[in-house]
């Protein structure tokens, strides 16, 4: 249940976000969550709302922007969308790929008041 | 057009400049970082000289009661926090030559007899310290010390991994000689600690043969985090019908660059490997030191 920490730490840049841009309540934030990220979205979004009770995000919505997974064969450098983070390369067959995007987890945009 | 009372054409201001972007439709503001808007302690935008601005908001007019909603776009990784912490771990490790190995399996793969054994083996070539991850106990602690080496508990608690804020904290009160061997102990779990930075040199991932060989593609994150697999309780082959290929081609598929080594605490086998990757490993973080420490006498 790594998914309570990263929700924990989601609210931690809300409130530190809070005090450099001067808001009080988050109503909808925006995150950004690569296929390849190291996180199940429904057990993100059950520990978001239970770590928002009271605070700043108090029944504020969450919005996942899913990203596609990418990556690069490093034989043949050929480009290729990628649904897990091993695969084999469709045009030389090589399994030494690399995973270039679709990784990543950010907070992206927040409407607040 | 505003979002309080539908009256369109007027230009929103944001401290004094005309704002960029707006959204079609919802009528919310993007607004860009450091636009010179301070928070009055009554949450309302303020500028420098004081002035209270009612029409700074979103919808450009104040009604009373009627909030008015802004977008802000911060763009931060979620991971920010952790990925700082580590990122000091590793420099302090860097400058006291110290080596640090992450090592993270499931539960019950055979970790801490491992590092019992790899205890006994290197403790009078070089200073080792543990810290151990746990939910609760600290009965792994207690038989590392028990091998001959300073080790630290860190109970989780309900937490299903070590974060770099623990290890720092974990680190401080161990007291380590520089040029150490630090063996972090995460908590048994092949899913949530491969997401987790701690600083390290290494994640290590310890697999046993009494587990099934495709492993590696059921939790391919943690085995595409690892620079080495050990492949633990080898001296149960014979009695298993575990195919040392088959998993060993699962977590290259996964890993094209992941060393194996295989080893068992039981027998020894592979043990002289592990322990010579470990002095390999040690002589590159004094390395690392020194020419990390040169430009800075240069300049000094």
């Amino acid at each position: 249940m790594h998914e309570m920490s990263l929700a924990e730490s989601i609210v931690q840049i809300l409130e530190d976000a809070a005090r450099e841009q001067g808001y009080v309540r988050v109503r909808t934030v925006w995150l950004e969550i690569g296929q390849l990220a190291c996180v199940e979205q429904e057990s993100l979004r059950f520990c978001f709302d239970l770590v928002t009770r009271d605070g700043i995000a108090h029944q504020a919505r969450l919005e996942i922007i899913e990203k596609a997974g990418q990556g690069r064969c490093l034989a043949c450098l050929a480009e290729m969308a990628m649904a897990a983070p091993y695969g084999v390369c469709p045009v030389c067959g090589s399994q030494n790929l690399q995973v270039t995007g679709g990784d990543q987890m950010r907070v992206r945009e927040l409407e607040v008041e | 057009m505003c979002t309080t009372c539908g009256c369109g054409g007027s230009k929103k201001r944001f401290a004094g400049r005309l704002s960029k972007k707006s959204r079609s439709g919802t009528g919310l503001q993007y607004r860009a970082y450091g636009s010179g808007i301070k928070a009055s302690e009554t949450g309302l935008p303020a500028h420098a000289d004081g002035t209270l601005d009612f029409g700074a908001g979103a919808a450009g007019a104040h009604a009373p009661g009627i909030s008015q909603a802004r977008m802000v776009r911060i763009e931060r990784d979620i991971l920010a926090k952790n990925n700082d912490y580590a990122m000091e771990n590793r420099d302090d490790f860097t400058c006291r030559a110290i080596f640090a190995l992450n090592l993270v399996s499931s539960p019950g793969s055979g970790k801490t007899s491992l590092l019992v054994k790899t205890i006994a083996a290197l403790k009078d070539a070089m200073p080792i310290a543990v810290i151990e991850g746990d939910q609760q106990t600290d009965n792994d602690s207690a038989r590392i010390r028990a091998a001959g080496a300073p080790a630290l508990q860190i109970n989780t608690g309900k937490g299903c991994h070590l974060d770099a804020h623990m290890v720092a904290q974990a680190v401080q009160r161990l007291d380590m000689q520089p040029r150490s061997l630090l063996l972090i102990e995460n908590v048994g779990n092949l899913v949530c600690p491969a997401g987790f930075d701690l600083g390290e040199a290494h994640k290590v991932v310890i697999l046993s043969v009494t587990e099934g060989e495709d492993k590696p593609l059921k939790y391919p994150d943690m085995f595409r985090a690892a620079g080495l697999m050990l492949l633990n309780k080898c001296d149960l082959l014979p009695y298993l019908e575990f195919d040392v290929e088959l998993a060993i081609g699962y977590a290259r598929r996964i890993n094209p660059e992941l060393k194996v080594i295989c080893i068992s605490a039981v027998s020894g086998e592979g043990m002289a490997q592990w322990l010579e990757w470990i002095e390999n490993g040690c002589r590159y973080a004094q390395t690392l030191q020194q020419s990390n420490a040169e430009p800075k006498a240069l300049l000094g």
